[in-house]
Formats: structure tokens, sequence, C-alpha cells
């Protein structure tokens, strides 16, 4: 356990010195700029499309460092051959491949939670001397804490999305986990028109490969609840639960192929 | 004593080819015993497997047949690697950590607390002579420095084997004589040090016995002293002379100038070298040096491995 803490640590400590959180001055100059310009347009408008810009800039600036750390936090200390010095020292395969997972998850996370925080700060400045009885007749007011289940769900998709490309990170180069990272993302945000195929297509084959696909391949669409949460409709709490526990469950089934794959692993 | 490492049969197949694999055999059933507290030398030219024999044991890599002990356990027990201390072929490491950073986190999978670790880092950058560089990131570091860093990871957790592939390489001559006495200080300790090596000088200086590989083969192993035991061919003699040169006769088989007047004479075993002693002084010569002429163990490397060369050859 001590282990594999130390190595998710030292994950944590290449991101920070390697300047991925950087990407949060980027994210805090698009939110400020986009509160500057929206200020022009119908108070409540600005506010559910602050709302809707926040969410979706922290689910892409959280995908692109899934992915692009990700892939390489196996396939770097393979290629950069940094794998020969750190795995003759007492620890096992697997406590590699979750120590390494567990470090980019901390990445998210704090990533995740500082974004959070200028988010609301961003609203609170959106909404800041409107007349209350004004804020009443929006679908949801500027500090809701609803969205935090948007920012969790996020979060748990991204959690997903960092075990699938360090599963192909285990055995494939960077360039192919990547493709195959974003390649999965995209799909799994349209496995519903999956389900949905025999509405169009005719051939029994090809439903069946699509039926196929649709419980193989990951369902990403329902971590989005974004459109919900902005216009104030519920999220019931068994939704969330239920959500995460199927991340858990694919999260834990990528981590256990990656594991088996890197435990057979010859580094010439 | 039992062996603090051992392979038995060890073989290793790798397949090459892009779209038509073909296997390549890396090491043929290497069988190796490595005594307790010795110091041993690995050797033979590049692509011999002395590598992929240490990867095996280290298990980067899996064998295709045979198996390895070391400290009397199978490979992987992490009992046992806690006891081992092994230093890659010009090894990287993380090159946004300093050198102290890189060996706090490697003492940390050892499961030392914090001011256990600092003090083995301080201790060992000190003993490598990089103890003033401890707080520049790795990425700094030229090739010599970083075997340095390399060789301190491995000696972290005061080891009782020690697996070093080409532990000279990348350093300058002083680097190689404080990694020799290094060495010589582990064996004194007790340790067992495993090191391949191309510089068969350092191998003939630090080892207690040898092996050496050709073509993922063993061609020669056993002590140094029985291998290189062999009569003297003959004598190498250098004096040197005033005025004139030495001329070749019956008691000269070649005569080298070596500069400043001084020359090399090789001289048969017999006659003895006494009678020519004594012609050369009253010619005027001066004696610099008498020694017998022995096989060396690049003679001996150079044979062995050739030889293997041409026997796969005819095969």
């Amino acid at each position: 356990m001590k282990a594999t803490a130390a190595i998710a640590i030292n994950v944590f400590r290449e991101s920070v010195r390697d300047k991925v959180l950087y990407n949060l001055v980027l994210f805090a100059i698009l939110m400020i700029g986009a509160s500057y310009i929206l200020g022009q347009l119908t108070a409540g408008q600005d506010v559910k499309i602050i709302k809707d810009l926040g969410l979706s800039a922290m689910s892409v600036f959280g995908l692109f460092i899934a992915v692009f750390i990700g892939i390489g936090l196996v396939s770097k200390e393979v290629e950069r051959r940094s794998v020969y010095s750190l795995l003759p020292k007492p620890i096992h395969r697997y406590q590699l491949v979750l120590g390494k997972y567990a470090g980019l998850a901390l990445t998210l996370f704090v990533n995740m939670t500082i974004m959070t925080l200028a988010f609301y700060a961003v609203l609170f400045y959106t909404a800041w001397g409107i007349d209350p009885v004004v804020q009443r007749a929006w679908d949801a007011p500027a500090l809701d804490p609803a969205l935090l289940k948007a920012v969790g769900l996020i979060l748990i998709e991204l959690l997903l999305v960092t075990a699938i490309a360090l599963f192909f990170s285990t055995f494939s180069t960077p360039i192919l986990s990547a493709a195959m990272a974003f390649g999965l993302f995209i799909v799994g945000h349209f496995s519903t028109d999956l389900r949905n195929f025999d509405q169009v297509v005719d051939s029994p084959a090809a439903i069946r490969l699509a039926r196929g696909l649709y419980w193989v391949l990951p369902n990403l669409g329902q971590f989005d609840v974004k459109t919900q949460v902005v216009h104030g409709q519920p999220v019931p709490a068994g939704y969330v639960a239920l959500t995460a526990g199927y991340a858990a469950l694919y999260t834990a089934m990528l981590l256990t192929l990656a594991v088996v794959v890197f435990s057979r692993r010859d580094f010439k | 004593m039992s062996a603090a490492l051992a392979t038995f049969d060890l073989t290793k197949d790798y397949s090459i080819g892009f779209w038509r694999k073909r296997p390549y055999r890396a090491l043929d059933r290497l069988t190796l015993e490595v005594r307790q507290g010795e110091v041993f030398g690995f050797l033979g030219p590049n692509g011999a497997g002395k590598t992929t024999t240490m990867k095996l044991l280290m298990q980067l890599v899996f064998p295709t047949g045979g198996r390895a002990e070391i400290l009397g356990r199978p490979l992987g027990d992490l009992a046992v690697k806690r006891r081992i201390g092994y230093l890659p072929e010009n090894p990287y490491f993380y090159d946004y950590l300093t050198a102290e950073e890189l060996l706090m986190y490697f003492g940390a999978l050892f499961g030392y607390d914090a001011a256990d670790r600092r003090r083995r880092a301080g201790r060992l950058l000190d003993q490598l002579g990089i103890a003033g560089e401890r707080r520049l990131q790795l990425r700094k570091f030229s090739k010599g420095m970083l075997q340095r860093v390399g060789i301190a990871q491995a000696l972290l957790n005061d080891p009782d084997v020690v697996i070093f592939d080409e532990p000279m390489s990348g350093l300058d001559p002083l680097g190689r004589r404080d990694v020799r006495a290094l060495i010589l200080g582990l064996r004194d300790r007790g340790c067992t040090v495993f090191f391949s090596s191309h510089v068969l000088s350092d191998a003939e200086a630090l080892c207690s016995r040898v092996a050496i590989l050709a073509r993922g083969r063993l061609v020669a192993s056993g002590g140094l002293d029985e291998m290189l035991a062999f009569e003297a061919s003959g004598w190498e003699l250098v004096v040197a002379m005033a005025r004139g040169t030495p001329s070749v006769g019956p008691g000269i088989r070649r005569i080298v100038p070596i500069g400043g007047g001084r020359y090399s004479l090789e001289l048969p075993l017999d006659p003895p070298p006494e009678r020519l002693l004594g012609e050369l002084a009253a010619a005027g010569a001066k004696l610099i040096s008498l020694n017998p002429i022995r096989p060396t163990l690049e003679d001996l490397f150079v044979e062995q491995v050739t030889s293997q060369a041409a026997q796969a050859g005819r095969l």
C-alpha cells in the first residue's frame, strides 16, 4: 500500500512539475472572459450560458489531461527505460499500474476541485447585485449545489477515461493509445444510438453487431447531466449512485485487464 | 556456502521481424553459479546475452525455459528483492526529480520512513561524489553523473547481492577508479557483486571469477587464476640504451622501440634471459623491467569469442 501511494504521489508531482495544472489559468481566463462578454445578455441567460460553458470546459480540459497523461503513464516508463530501475524494487507489477492510476486520479481531482471553486466564484460574480426577485425567476439559482452533481459525474467519467487510456498504454504506443482513448470517448457518447440501431437499419447482422458494441463499449452519455442541471431539472441521487457504480465496475475491469497485460509483458 | 545467484538452463527467445516473426535465441541454456561474497565478472561482446541475463534475473523479461534463483529463493520473491540492488545499462531516471528526491522516492518503495530515507540518500550521494548536486534536477546531469545516481539507487537498501550492468559505462577515469574502489568495498563487507563489463582490465582487477558469454552461450567460466594459469610463453624485457640499438639475434624474437631510448624486447622462454642480460649490460644497456609473457584475460576473451563465432559460422 505504501509503495502504491509513493508511486501515486510521484505521478502527481510529475504532473505539477510538467506544468499540467497550468490549464487552470486557461480555464480561469475563459470563465472570466465569458462572464465579461456575456454580461451584455439578459440577466439569467448569461448565468445559464456560463454554467454550460464552465461544465463543458471542465469536461474538455479534464479529458485532455486524462488522455494525454493517461497514455503516457506506463508507456513513458517503458520508452524511457525508467521501468528498469523501478520494477526491481520490492514491488509487484500491479502496484505500479494501480499507483500510476491513483496518481492521475489525484491530479484530476485537484484540478477539478480548483476549477469548481473558480466556476462558483465566477457564477457568484455574475449574479452579484441582481435583484433576488429576478433571481428567483431563473430556472436554477446561480450557486446551485446541483452543479456539484454534474461536476462529480464529469470527474467519474474522467476517471473511467483515464482507465481506458492507461489500459491501452500498457501494450500500445502513445499515439495509438490516444487515438483509441479519444475514439472510445466519442463512441461512448453515442452508445445510445447503437442501442437504437434497429430503428434505422434493417440488416439483422448489423443490428446484432451494434447491440454487441452497445454492451461492450462504455456508455459515457449517462455521465452528461449538464443540460438537466443548467435548466434546473432534478438529477436523482439514485441515478448518480447507479452511474458511479457502473463507472466503478467498468474502471475495475479495465484496471484488471491492464494489470494482466502489464504483468506478462517483457521489457526488452 | 550456498549460491548467491544461480541459473539453471536459463533460456530466452525473442521474436524478431515485423511481418514474418521468427524466433531469435538471446540466451541459450545458461547454467551459472555466483557464490556469496564474491565479485563475479560477466563478460562478452555486444549482443552476447549479458543484459538479457540480468533482465531475466530482475524479471524485466521472463524466461522461455530454465529457471534462476537469488539467495536460494525463486525470482520475484519480495523478501529477496529487498536484498538486491540493480543498476541497469545506461540508466534513465525521472528527469523532473532531483537526485535526492529520486532516492527518497525509491526509499519509499522499500518502506523506509522519511528520516531513514534522507539519511541513506545523503550518505550515498556523498559516497558517490554527487552530494553537491543533490538538489539539481536529473535532466541537468551528465551521463557519468547519471551513472553515479544509478549506482546510488542500487545501493539504497544496503543489498546483499548487487547486479551491475556495465557499471563503468559513461564514467571518466576518475569515476572508474571510484567505482572499482566501491565494488571492492562492497566485497569487503560481504556483498556479492555480479557485474557485466566490456572493460576486461576492470574484470581482471576486480573479479575472483568470470564467465564469458558469446552469442547467448556460455563459452568459459571459472576462477581467473585457473583460467589464466598458463605457462609463460616467453619474456618481455625493457631496456634503455644511451647509444646504439639492440639487434635481433638468436635470443631476441622481436624489438619494439618505445621512445626515449627505450626498447621492448620479446625473448623466447629458452634459452633463459640471464646470458642476454649480461651481453646487453656490457653493451651499455640499462635494465628497466623483465616480465614473463602470459595470456591476459583479453587474449582468453578474444580466443573464446572468435572460436565460438567460427563454430557458429560452420553450423
